[in-house]
């Protein structure tokens, strides 16, 4: 069983940890031609997933309604969301689904109409969180907190024409803090990850990490 | 085994370096064709000198055929003759590429590398058109090794090497000292207080499938927590927006349960797919915070616009909570609404941190070193920068 569930993965992502960590530096066209015959499994595999996710889904919102744990009405209009979609796209305009995908059908008004507004609702309320955490960061705290403050405010005029009105030099320094720390700082985060995924790679491609595999080593 | 190597790395140089100066072809010349270097072999590179003066009205048209005499009737490019200026001519050549693939049927092309291409140079004018040059040939060959990332491949090969010997050190010196991380030393605190609370605790996935290495480490931490989880007893919830992410972490967090010794703790409906869009899965995760309050949140991976809305919402239910994320654009975000914050390089690092063993702690010191070593380039190469020498920064060009 252990050979199952241990031994066989690790082989498969050591030849294929290799083999890809090598793709990237062969142009030949077999080697190009591996890389579609990949991406094509990883695109089939995903498509199989999409079942367990909906099982997954169906299963968990079922269990809160039957068991009527704290807020299970809203498990109900996962079932009615899901059910009213999936019945449209199965329509597919009256083409029915084994055809191509139809434009202008009722599966794409609810996408339009429900979907992109209900997502952009939930963006617009970023606003509101980004003043509240800022409210919270810009308090001068400590000296660190102090140094941020300071530095927001003069980027935050640089960027609209009041910065201008004030100082002509506002702007120069904003951008001078945007392109030498800010950028110094991001390319150093840039560097330490690139670095982790490296070392990250070469510990599961030769069975050092094998906390993916699950439980204990 | 290191003589081997060296070996291979300079036949490598040798072979590349020899390539790329037979497939340029030497001297000032006219119109030329030659295979691309570093390509599949369906491309041919042509270079031709440019005429001072050159405008708008007057274009470059290159006509292709498959044998000497022609008929050149494909038009293989067009091109203003102000345009497409070879990088380091000081704009006295023009190159272009030509995809060979997609310039006759398909019966020609899956011939492929064994044909030859002839191409004819034409200038044109609204008045007249001029074949300016003599027609030149060229078969395109795949390359097995693309030599402008040598310099990558080398870092690559030498980093490997270096972490491993380091895993190698590491198994013989055990006790290997490791600075403090806080956000880590947290998670024991987190989850002490969930289990002291009767609360969960919700790790929440970021936004990037499988195939991204920050979820990879994700799943490693997960199975961490897991197995502290397991033993505390306290229910763990695992949101996640990927169904193959779902799989992994059902199967980390099940294995890990069974590490523990309680595989009847294990609930299949608690590392759930909350929903297969972003803001719907904030909208889901907000949710299950505000109704079932968890006394600690994780935030772990790869994480979008929606970062600020997770951790603030979390923060305002009052839980613990630690993010790590390597996504250096939501790093302030997380700062501000998170108590702890895994920043970059120590989302890689948490799952040797957390279990401590010999072999993960090994490959710590090995990026410390690397780190190290760059610095040490960065600040020479600034020198010698400053003074206009840019062999290091050539020494890193990306391929």
């Amino acid at each position: 069983m252990n050979f199952f569930k241990r031994t066989i993965p690790m082989i498969i992502a050591f030849v294929m940890g290799l083999l890809m960590a090598f793709q990237y530096y062969v142009p030949h066209e077999s080697s190009q031609n591996l890389l579609k015959v990949v991406t094509r499994w990883g695109m089939i595999i995903s498509g199989f997933a999409m079942f367990i996710g909906a099982y997954s889904l169906f299963h968990m919102h079922w269990n809160r309604i039957r068991q009527k744990v704290s807020g299970w009405g809203y498990s109900i209009f996962v079932f009615i969301g899901a059910g009213i979609t999936i019945i449209f796209g199965l329509l597919n305009g009256g083409e029915f689904f084994w055809n191509d995908k139809q434009a202008g059908t009722m599966f794409d008004w609810i996408f339009d109409n429900v979907q992109v507004p209900a997502g952009a609702t939930i963006f617009s309320i970023l606003a509101f969180f980004m003043a509240s955490a800022a409210y919270r960061t810009f308090r001068a705290r400590n000296k660190e907190a102090t140094i941020l403050l300071i530095a927001a405010i003069i980027v935050m005029l640089g960027r609209v024409p009041i910065g201008t009105m004030i100082s002509q030099y506002i702007p120069v320094v904003a951008d001078w803090i945007m392109s030498v720390p800010n950028l110094a700082a991001k390319r150093a985060i840039l560097i330490g990850v690139s670095i982790g995924v490296i070392a990250t790679s070469i510990k599961i491609i030769f069975g050092i990490e094998r906390a993916y595999l699950g439980g204990g080593d | 085994m290191i003589k081997l190597f060296i070996t291979f790395v300079f036949s490598i140089l040798i072979l590349s370096c020899t390539s790329t100066a037979f497939a340029m072809g030497g001297g000032k010349s006219e119109f030329q064709a030659f295979d691309t270097p570093n390509d599949s072999g369906k491309s041919i590179t042509l270079r031709w000198p440019s005429s001072p003066g050159e405008s708008d009205h007057v274009e470059y048209v290159v006509y292709a055929s498959t044998t000497k005499n022609g008929p050149f009737e494909t038009e293989a490019l067009r091109i203003k003759s102000n345009d497409m200026y070879e990088e380091g001519s000081d704009s006295s050549y023009h190159l272009a590429v030509v995809e060979t693939d997609k310039l006759f049927n398909k019966e020609a092309s899956d011939n492929g590398s064994s044909i030859e291409y002839f191409f004819k140079l034409v200038k044109v004018s609204n008045l007249d058109s001029t074949s300016i040059g003599v027609i030149a040939s060229a078969t395109p060959k795949g390359n097995w090794f693309n030599s402008s990332r040598l310099n990558n491949f080398i870092i690559l090969i030498i980093f490997s090497i270096l972490t491993l010997c380091c895993i190698k050190h590491a198994k013989k010196v055990p006790g290997l000292f490791i600075r403090k991380i806080k956000g880590l030393d947290a998670i024991d605190d987190a989850l002490g207080r969930a289990t002291e609370m009767g609360k969960p605790a919700l790790f929440v996935h970021g936004l990037n499938d499988m195939d991204s290495i920050s979820t990879i480490a994700a799943i490693n931490i997960l199975g961490r927590i897991a197995l502290r989880v397991a033993e505390y007893d306290t229910p763990l919830k695992v949101s996640n927006i990927y169904p193959i992410v779902l799989s992994v972490s059902q199967e980390v967090v099940k294995e890990s349960y069974l590490e523990a010794g309680r595989p009847d703790a294990y609930v299949e409906d608690n590392v759930f797919l909350a929903a297969s869009e972003q803001f719907p899965y904030v909208v889901a995760l907000s949710g299950i915070m505000t109704r079932e309050k968890p006394a600690a949140n994780f935030f772990v991976g790869y994480f979008y616009a929606e970062s600020l809305i997770l951790s603030e919402t979390g923060a305002a239910t009052g839980a613990i909570q630690i993010a790590a994320t390597d996504a250096f654009t939501q790093l302030p975000f997380f700062i501000t609404t998170c108590d702890y914050t895994l920043m970059g390089e120590e989302l890689y690092a948490a799952s040797a941190y957390l279990s401590r063993e010999p072999l993960l702690l090994g490959s710590l010191r090995a990026q410390d070193i690397i780190k190290g070593v760059l610095i040490g380039v960065i600040i020479f190469g600034a020198i010698l920068a400053t003074c206009g020498v840019d062999f290091i920064s050539s020494i890193f060009r990306p391929g």
